[in-house]
Protein backbone atom coordinates (compact mmCIF):
# COMPACT_ATOMS: atom_id res chain seq x y z
CA UNK A 1 0.00 0.00 0.00
CA UNK A 2 1.50 3.33 -0.89
CA UNK A 3 1.56 6.08 2.18
CA UNK A 4 0.14 9.63 2.13
CA UNK A 5 4.19 10.69 2.10
CA UNK A 6 4.59 8.54 -0.87
CA UNK A 7 1.95 9.61 -2.46
CA UNK A 8 2.64 13.44 -1.96
CA UNK A 9 6.38 12.77 -2.40
CA UNK A 10 5.23 11.66 -6.61
CA UNK A 11 3.32 14.56 -7.55
CA UNK A 12 5.65 17.40 -5.91
CA UNK A 13 8.71 15.32 -7.75
CA UNK A 14 6.68 16.03 -11.18
CA UNK A 15 6.39 19.89 -10.20
CA UNK A 16 8.41 23.00 -10.22
CA UNK A 17 7.84 23.10 -6.98
CA UNK A 18 6.08 21.49 -3.52
CA UNK A 19 2.03 21.71 -4.55
CA UNK A 20 1.19 18.91 -2.62
CA UNK A 21 0.02 20.47 0.69
CA UNK A 22 -1.55 23.55 -1.04
CA UNK A 23 -3.36 20.81 -3.35
CA UNK A 24 -4.18 18.79 -0.40
CA UNK A 25 -6.08 21.90 1.30
CA UNK A 26 -8.36 22.78 -1.25
CA UNK A 27 -11.92 21.72 -1.07
CA UNK A 28 -13.46 21.60 -4.43
CA UNK A 29 -17.19 21.26 -5.53
CA UNK A 30 -18.16 19.55 -9.11
CA UNK A 31 -21.95 19.93 -9.75
CA UNK A 32 -22.25 16.58 -12.51
CA UNK A 33 -20.53 13.77 -12.85
CA UNK A 34 -20.57 13.04 -16.98
CA UNK A 35 -18.17 13.68 -19.28
CA UNK A 36 -16.91 16.91 -17.70
CA UNK A 37 -17.19 16.14 -14.09
CA UNK A 38 -15.70 12.41 -14.34
CA UNK A 39 -13.17 13.60 -16.04
CA UNK A 40 -12.03 16.85 -14.11
CA UNK A 41 -12.38 14.63 -10.55
CA UNK A 42 -9.97 12.25 -11.83
CA UNK A 43 -7.31 14.94 -13.51
CA UNK A 44 -7.44 16.95 -9.62
CA UNK A 45 -7.22 13.57 -7.67
CA UNK A 46 -4.04 12.69 -9.40
CA UNK A 47 -3.28 16.46 -8.50
CA UNK A 48 -3.60 15.65 -5.21
CA UNK A 49 -6.40 17.39 -4.01
CA UNK A 50 -7.54 16.65 -0.72
CA UNK A 51 -11.40 16.87 -0.92
CA UNK A 52 -14.55 16.82 -3.56
CA UNK A 53 -17.46 17.14 -3.31
CA UNK A 54 -19.53 15.68 -5.90
CA UNK A 55 -23.02 15.73 -7.52
CA UNK A 56 -25.18 14.19 -9.98
CA UNK A 57 -28.62 12.16 -9.93
CA UNK A 58 -27.85 10.04 -12.73
CA UNK A 59 -26.96 6.37 -13.43
CA UNK A 60 -24.09 4.80 -15.69
CA UNK A 61 -25.93 4.06 -19.13
CA UNK A 62 -23.71 2.24 -22.00
CA UNK A 63 -24.04 5.66 -24.08
CA UNK A 64 -21.44 6.76 -21.00
CA UNK A 65 -19.57 4.72 -21.98
CA UNK A 66 -17.82 6.61 -24.84
CA UNK A 67 -16.76 9.74 -23.47
CA UNK A 68 -17.08 9.17 -19.39
CA UNK A 69 -14.54 7.81 -16.53
CA UNK A 70 -16.80 5.09 -16.18
CA UNK A 71 -16.20 1.32 -16.84
CA UNK A 72 -18.68 -1.18 -18.21
CA UNK A 73 -18.81 -3.04 -14.54
CA UNK A 74 -20.49 0.46 -13.41
CA UNK A 75 -22.74 0.34 -16.08
CA UNK A 76 -26.72 0.69 -13.57
CA UNK A 77 -24.59 2.13 -10.90
CA UNK A 78 -25.52 5.71 -9.23
CA UNK A 79 -22.28 8.05 -10.67
CA UNK A 80 -22.28 9.19 -6.90
CA UNK A 81 -21.92 6.11 -6.08
CA UNK A 82 -19.56 4.29 -8.78
CA UNK A 83 -16.98 7.85 -9.23
CA UNK A 84 -15.84 7.72 -5.68
CA UNK A 85 -14.70 4.19 -6.20
CA UNK A 86 -13.08 5.23 -9.05
CA UNK A 87 -11.55 8.16 -7.29
CA UNK A 88 -10.04 5.90 -4.63
CA UNK A 89 -7.56 3.44 -7.23
CA UNK A 90 -6.22 6.89 -8.33
CA UNK A 91 -5.82 8.90 -5.13
CA UNK A 92 -6.97 7.42 -1.58
CA UNK A 93 -6.25 10.33 0.14
CA UNK A 94 -8.59 12.59 -0.83
CA UNK A 95 -11.96 12.85 1.26
CA UNK A 96 -14.84 12.80 -1.12
CA UNK A 97 -18.25 13.31 -0.38
CA UNK A 98 -20.82 12.52 -2.61
CA UNK A 99 -24.26 13.05 -3.10
CA UNK A 100 -26.99 11.04 -5.38
CA UNK A 101 -29.37 14.28 -6.11
CA UNK A 102 -30.36 16.65 -8.38
CA UNK A 103 -28.55 20.04 -7.90
CA UNK A 104 -31.44 22.99 -7.37
CA UNK A 105 -31.22 26.91 -6.95
CA UNK A 106 -32.14 25.34 -3.38
CA UNK A 107 -30.26 22.98 -2.53
CA UNK A 108 -26.85 24.02 -4.16
CA UNK A 109 -25.18 26.39 -1.86
CA UNK A 110 -25.68 24.27 1.70
CA UNK A 111 -24.73 21.09 -0.49
CA UNK A 112 -21.31 22.72 -1.71
CA UNK A 113 -21.15 25.09 1.61
CA UNK A 114 -17.21 25.30 1.92
CA UNK A 115 -15.53 25.06 -1.24
CA UNK A 116 -12.98 26.84 -2.30
CA UNK A 117 -13.94 26.50 -5.85
CA UNK A 118 -16.97 25.69 -7.77
CA UNK A 119 -17.36 23.38 -10.61
CA UNK A 120 -20.27 23.39 -13.24
CA UNK A 121 -20.14 20.12 -15.18
CA UNK A 122 -23.86 19.42 -16.44
CA UNK A 123 -24.72 18.21 -19.87
CA UNK A 124 -28.22 20.10 -19.95
CA UNK A 125 -27.57 24.06 -21.17
CA UNK A 126 -30.71 24.91 -18.44
CA UNK A 127 -28.96 22.94 -15.38
CA UNK A 128 -25.70 24.88 -17.02
CA UNK A 129 -27.00 28.23 -16.55
CA UNK A 130 -29.35 27.43 -13.30
CA UNK A 131 -25.81 26.56 -11.55
CA UNK A 132 -23.92 29.69 -12.62
CA UNK A 133 -26.67 32.24 -11.77
CA UNK A 134 -26.97 30.28 -8.21
CA UNK A 135 -23.71 30.34 -7.61
CA UNK A 136 -23.33 33.44 -8.32
CA UNK A 137 -25.72 34.96 -6.52
CA UNK A 138 -25.47 33.02 -3.60
CA UNK A 139 -21.90 31.99 -3.24
CA UNK A 140 -20.73 35.39 -5.10
CA UNK A 141 -16.63 35.25 -3.45
CA UNK A 142 -16.10 31.43 -4.92
CA UNK A 143 -14.67 30.57 -7.85
CA UNK A 144 -16.79 28.80 -10.87
CA UNK A 145 -15.41 27.54 -13.73
CA UNK A 146 -18.20 26.77 -16.46
CA UNK A 147 -18.17 24.69 -19.39
CA UNK A 148 -20.27 25.42 -22.95
CA UNK A 149 -19.27 23.84 -25.95
CA UNK A 150 -17.30 20.55 -26.62
CA UNK A 151 -19.54 18.82 -29.17
CA UNK A 152 -19.20 17.66 -32.34
CA UNK A 153 -15.66 16.52 -34.22
CA UNK A 154 -14.51 19.92 -35.06
CA UNK A 155 -11.09 21.52 -34.55
CA UNK A 156 -9.85 20.99 -30.87
CA UNK A 157 -8.03 24.38 -30.62
CA UNK A 158 -11.20 25.86 -30.61
CA UNK A 159 -11.78 24.90 -27.06
CA UNK A 160 -10.38 27.77 -24.65
CA UNK A 161 -10.26 28.91 -21.58
CA UNK A 162 -11.86 32.81 -21.21
CA UNK A 163 -11.96 34.62 -17.23
CA UNK A 164 -15.21 36.38 -17.68
CA UNK A 165 -15.17 38.22 -14.52
CA UNK A 166 -12.49 37.95 -11.93
CA UNK A 167 -14.61 34.99 -10.02
CA UNK A 168 -15.90 33.25 -13.55
CA UNK A 169 -14.19 31.39 -16.18
CA UNK A 170 -15.69 29.89 -18.46
CA UNK A 171 -14.21 27.35 -20.99
CA UNK A 172 -15.15 25.34 -24.38
CA UNK A 173 -15.58 26.47 -27.81
CA UNK A 174 -18.92 28.23 -26.81
CA UNK A 175 -21.05 26.98 -29.44
CA UNK A 176 -20.97 23.52 -30.50
CA UNK A 177 -24.47 22.23 -29.31
CA UNK A 178 -25.11 18.60 -28.81
CA UNK A 179 -28.81 19.31 -29.40
CA UNK A 180 -27.37 19.80 -32.89
CA UNK A 181 -26.87 16.29 -33.56
CA UNK A 182 -23.17 16.78 -33.91
CA UNK A 183 -22.13 13.87 -31.18
CA UNK A 184 -20.14 14.22 -28.22
CA UNK A 185 -16.72 12.11 -28.00
CA UNK A 186 -14.12 11.65 -25.38
CA UNK A 187 -11.37 13.53 -27.31
CA UNK A 188 -13.37 16.92 -27.01
CA UNK A 189 -15.31 16.37 -23.72
CA UNK A 190 -11.91 15.51 -21.98
CA UNK A 191 -9.92 18.70 -23.63
CA UNK A 192 -12.98 21.01 -21.98
CA UNK A 193 -11.96 18.85 -18.35
CA UNK A 194 -8.42 19.45 -19.11
CA UNK A 195 -9.02 22.91 -19.29
CA UNK A 196 -11.57 23.07 -16.22
CA UNK A 197 -9.38 21.22 -14.15
CA UNK A 198 -6.14 23.34 -15.18
CA UNK A 199 -7.79 25.88 -14.29
CA UNK A 200 -9.01 24.91 -10.82
CA UNK A 201 -5.05 23.90 -10.10
CA UNK A 202 -4.34 27.13 -11.41
CA UNK A 203 -6.74 28.92 -9.20
CA UNK A 204 -5.36 27.14 -5.86
CA UNK A 205 -1.68 27.46 -6.76
CA UNK A 206 -2.55 31.49 -7.69
CA UNK A 207 -4.53 31.62 -3.94
CA UNK A 208 -1.78 29.98 -1.88
CA UNK A 209 0.85 31.94 -3.91
CA UNK A 210 -0.60 35.65 -2.58
CA UNK A 211 -1.36 34.59 1.09
CA UNK A 212 2.35 33.31 1.70
CA UNK A 213 3.82 36.51 0.18
CA UNK B 1 -23.19 52.90 -25.96
CA UNK B 2 -23.25 49.50 -24.41
CA UNK B 3 -20.32 46.86 -23.94
CA UNK B 4 -21.91 43.60 -24.56
CA UNK B 5 -18.88 40.51 -25.12
CA UNK B 6 -16.42 43.15 -25.67
CA UNK B 7 -18.32 44.80 -28.78
CA UNK B 8 -20.05 48.82 -28.60
CA UNK B 9 -23.34 48.28 -29.34
CA UNK B 10 -26.06 50.96 -29.41
CA UNK B 11 -28.62 49.52 -26.98
CA UNK B 12 -28.67 51.69 -24.38
CA UNK B 13 -32.09 51.50 -22.60
CA UNK B 14 -33.17 48.24 -24.02
CA UNK B 15 -33.39 45.66 -21.29
CA UNK B 16 -31.73 42.53 -20.24
CA UNK B 17 -34.58 40.46 -21.69
CA UNK B 18 -35.04 42.83 -24.48
CA UNK B 19 -31.44 42.18 -25.73
CA UNK B 20 -31.65 38.62 -25.09
CA UNK B 21 -34.85 38.08 -27.56
CA UNK B 22 -32.38 40.64 -30.16
CA UNK B 23 -29.58 37.65 -30.06
CA UNK B 24 -32.15 34.95 -29.84
CA UNK B 25 -30.86 33.62 -26.45
CA UNK B 26 -33.15 31.59 -24.49
CA UNK B 27 -33.22 33.13 -21.14
CA UNK B 28 -33.72 30.09 -19.70
CA UNK B 29 -29.81 29.17 -20.53
CA UNK B 30 -28.18 32.49 -19.67
CA UNK B 31 -26.10 33.93 -17.50
CA UNK B 32 -25.94 37.60 -17.47
CA UNK B 33 -22.87 39.79 -16.13
CA UNK B 34 -23.13 43.91 -15.88
CA UNK B 35 -19.90 44.97 -14.20
CA UNK B 36 -19.07 41.99 -13.67
CA UNK B 37 -21.90 41.25 -11.31
CA UNK B 38 -24.58 39.02 -12.06
CA UNK B 39 -27.85 39.78 -13.44
CA UNK B 40 -30.46 37.66 -11.14
CA UNK B 41 -33.15 35.98 -13.79
CA UNK B 42 -35.58 38.19 -12.06
CA UNK B 43 -34.06 41.60 -13.03
CA UNK B 44 -34.09 40.61 -16.57
CA UNK B 45 -36.40 43.85 -16.62
CA UNK B 46 -33.94 45.84 -16.12
CA UNK B 47 -32.54 48.71 -18.67
CA UNK B 48 -28.76 48.68 -20.06
CA UNK B 49 -27.56 52.13 -18.60
CA UNK B 50 -24.91 53.90 -21.67
CA UNK B 51 -21.57 52.80 -20.23
CA UNK B 52 -22.82 49.60 -19.05
CA UNK B 53 -19.91 46.69 -19.68
CA UNK B 54 -21.83 43.37 -20.14
CA UNK B 55 -21.10 39.81 -20.51
CA UNK B 56 -23.20 37.18 -21.62
CA UNK B 57 -23.33 33.70 -21.79
CA UNK B 58 -25.88 31.69 -23.77
CA UNK B 59 -24.84 28.12 -22.86
CA UNK B 60 -24.94 25.20 -24.83
CA UNK B 61 -25.18 21.75 -23.99
CA UNK B 62 -23.00 18.46 -23.58
CA UNK B 63 -20.90 17.67 -20.93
Amino acid sequence: MVTEAEFAAAVDSRSDRPIYANMHAARIGIAGLGGLGSNIAAALVRSGVGQLVLADFDTVELSNINRQLYTLSHIGRRKADALPEILREINPFCAVTSHALRITAENCAEIFAGCDIMIEAFDDPVQKAMLVNTVMTQMPETPLICGSGMAGFGNANAITTRRITPKLTLCGDGVTDVADGVGLTASRVMICAGHMAARAVELILEENRSEST
Amino acid sequence: MVTINGEQKDCAGMTVAELLQSMKLDPARTAVMIGGDIVPKADYGRALAEGDEADIIGFVGGG
